[in-house]
């Protein structure tokens, strides 16, 4: 038995895009314990809603995190929209989820990128980020902007999508297919990532629903919790939508269900890109939410269930906005499968639970 | 041209940004932009870089991690603050947790702006940093021969 001792972790470090701090103690080159801390990017966002009316606020929304913008947006608008009962036009609802769903492969291909980063396929990090400018040029095209897009406005969007333009989002997720199938080959059979990933940072499936663990990252360990299986907006036009969930429950699951569900959110654009109805693509939204009236509403972000909270008090500015993300409900099962895991597994414990912190701390 | 300035190692630090100039940052790193082609490395080692971005403005808790990578950094080194949060605060500068941009914790020498802030822009910035790399490293062997 050696003697314990603690390492350090972050905030600033090569696998880690964002800074979050984790005192390590380990015993033997093995992790006994993981404490993670956090506060680097806590801003104190929630607090501008009383300086910020409901509608400025939604730019300060989206930047909560520059990987999930458009779900943030989305989120905010469609909780002011509850609070005031204001109903969206089906077309601005059904070009909320295209645009969500692009967002989520460009989010989950980001990550596979990150993850090859991890254990050190550097190659292949590379190649996971050239797929994804294919689709950011998409949302340059249609937004005008690549990472933060202000389209989303309270009662529907600011920008149409047109019909050639549609077909081209669905010619352009065609032809990056088969370049992202080979990608995921060698995520998936490549016998080194396999013996990198498989049965690191173990969480069964019991162990997953007591930490209340949520997205991709409960999915992989056989949680079938998506919330777009609740059908809000246009989720609910769709014929078919089946969580995808895998029973490996460690690091190698994780890769399995995010690089399956590129190509369920590929199959999603395309079926409501056929479907889309014509029609307006937002209503006016005049006047404040009632006193004390209060509205919530739940997101599946690219890393899982987030909740939004809102109430308002008869003006133009809310009482109150509250969020909870994926992030800060995963990080406790993060410090569990960190227990008991050899020091080199850690940065890709770390990373299969995608860490968004900007997002968690706001 | 000094030997620095011909492929100039880069490290970044997410201070309190929204992730969203941070992927641009590393996205500029990669294929589509490219800059590693001109021998422009993102390294995680303060001690190998010549240049570091910093995207997001600076809080109470982060001040030390950024000063702390500055002063790890050997002269000559340039910093380019990417984005408009980096910059001045941006949107964020009335948040009660925040001090405003990057130049309250380390000298800034290039403002890469926008929000987010675009992989051209840093590419831009980042040109510009070389021209203020070579200065410095001049200015330094001037100081070592004058000593
Ligand atoms: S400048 Fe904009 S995109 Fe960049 S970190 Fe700040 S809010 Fe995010």
């Amino acid at each position: 038995m050696g003697k314990k001792s603690v390492i350090p972790f972050g905030p600033q470090h090569p696998v880690l895009p964002e800074p979050l701090h984790l005192d390590l103690v380990v015993e033997d080159e093995v992790v006994i314990e993981a404490t993670p801390q956090i506060g680097f990017v806590h801003r104190g966002l929630e607090r501008l809603v009383q300086t910020r009316d409901y509608n400025q606020f939604i730019y300060v929304a989206e930047r909560i995190c520059g990987i999930c913008a458009f779900g943030h947006s989305m989120g905010y608008a469609e909780t002011i929209e509850r609070l005031m009962g204001v109903e969206i036009p089906k077309r601005a609802e059904y070009l909320r989820v295209i645009w969500h769903e692009l967002s989520r492969v460009h989010s989950h291909i980001l990550w596979l990128g990150l993850a090859a980063d991890a254990f050190g396929h550097e190659a292949l990090f590379m190649h996971c980020w050239r797929l994804r400018e294919r689709v950011l040029d998409l949302f340059e095209k249609t937004t005008g902007g690549r990472v933060i897009f202000s389209v989303v406005k309270v009662g529907g969007v600011q920008r149409d999508i047109d019909a050639s333009m549609l077909n081209q989002f669905v010619s352009v997720l065609e032809g990056i297919m088969g370049e992202y199938q080979q990608i995921c080959r060698a995520f998936l059979e490549d016998s080194s990532v396999r013996n990198r990933t498989s049965g690191v940072g173990v969480i069964s499936t019991e162990r997953a629903l007591d930490l209340s663990m949520v997205g991709p990252f409960a999915r992989a360990s056989n949680v079938p919790y998506d919330v777009r299986s609740l059908g809000n907006g246009a989720y609910g036009d769709l014929s078919d939508f089946q969580p995808i969930v895998s029973s490996n429950c460690d690091c190698y699951a994780r890769m399995e269900v995010r690089a399956a569900e590129v190509i369920q959110s590929i199959a999603i654009i395309k079926e409501l890109a056929a479907k889309i109805p014509a029609g307006d693509i937002a209503v006016p939204v005049k006047g404040a939410p009632a006193v004390d009236s209060e509205a919530c509403n739940v997101v599946e972000q690219p890393r899982g269930e987030c909740y939004y909270y809102a109430k308002g008090n008869g003006t133009k500015y809310l009482d109150r906005m509250r969020m909870r993300t994926p992030t800060s409900q995963n990080l406790a099962g993060m410090a569990v499968a960190l227990n008991g895991c050899d020091i080199a597994d850690v940065n890709m414990i770390v990373l299969t639970i995608d860490p968004c912190i900007s997002c968690t701390e706001r | 041209m000094g030997f620095a300035s011909k492929s100039p190692w880069v490290i970044h630090y997410d201070a309190s940004s929204c992730n969203g100039c941070d992927i641009e940052v590393l996205a500029a790193l990669c294929p589509g932009f490219d800059v590693e082609r001109f021998g422009i490395i993102n390294t995680g080692n303060p001690k190998h870089a010549d240049i570091f971005l910093v995207t997001g403005s600076v809080n109470d808790r982060n001040i030390s991690v950024v000063k702390q990578i500055y002063d790890q950094m050997v002269e000559p080194k340039v910093v380019v603050a990417c984005g408009t949060c980096a910059c001045s605060g941006g949107i964020f500068h009335d948040c009660y947790n925040v001090l405003g941009g990057v130049d309250k914790a380390i000298p800034v020498d290039v403002y890469a702006p926008g929000c987010a802030v675009r992989p051209e822009a840093i590419i831009d910035g980042v040109v510009q940093a070389l021209g203020i790399l070579e200065e410095k490293s001049k200015a330094l062997k001037e100081s070592k021969r004058r000593a």
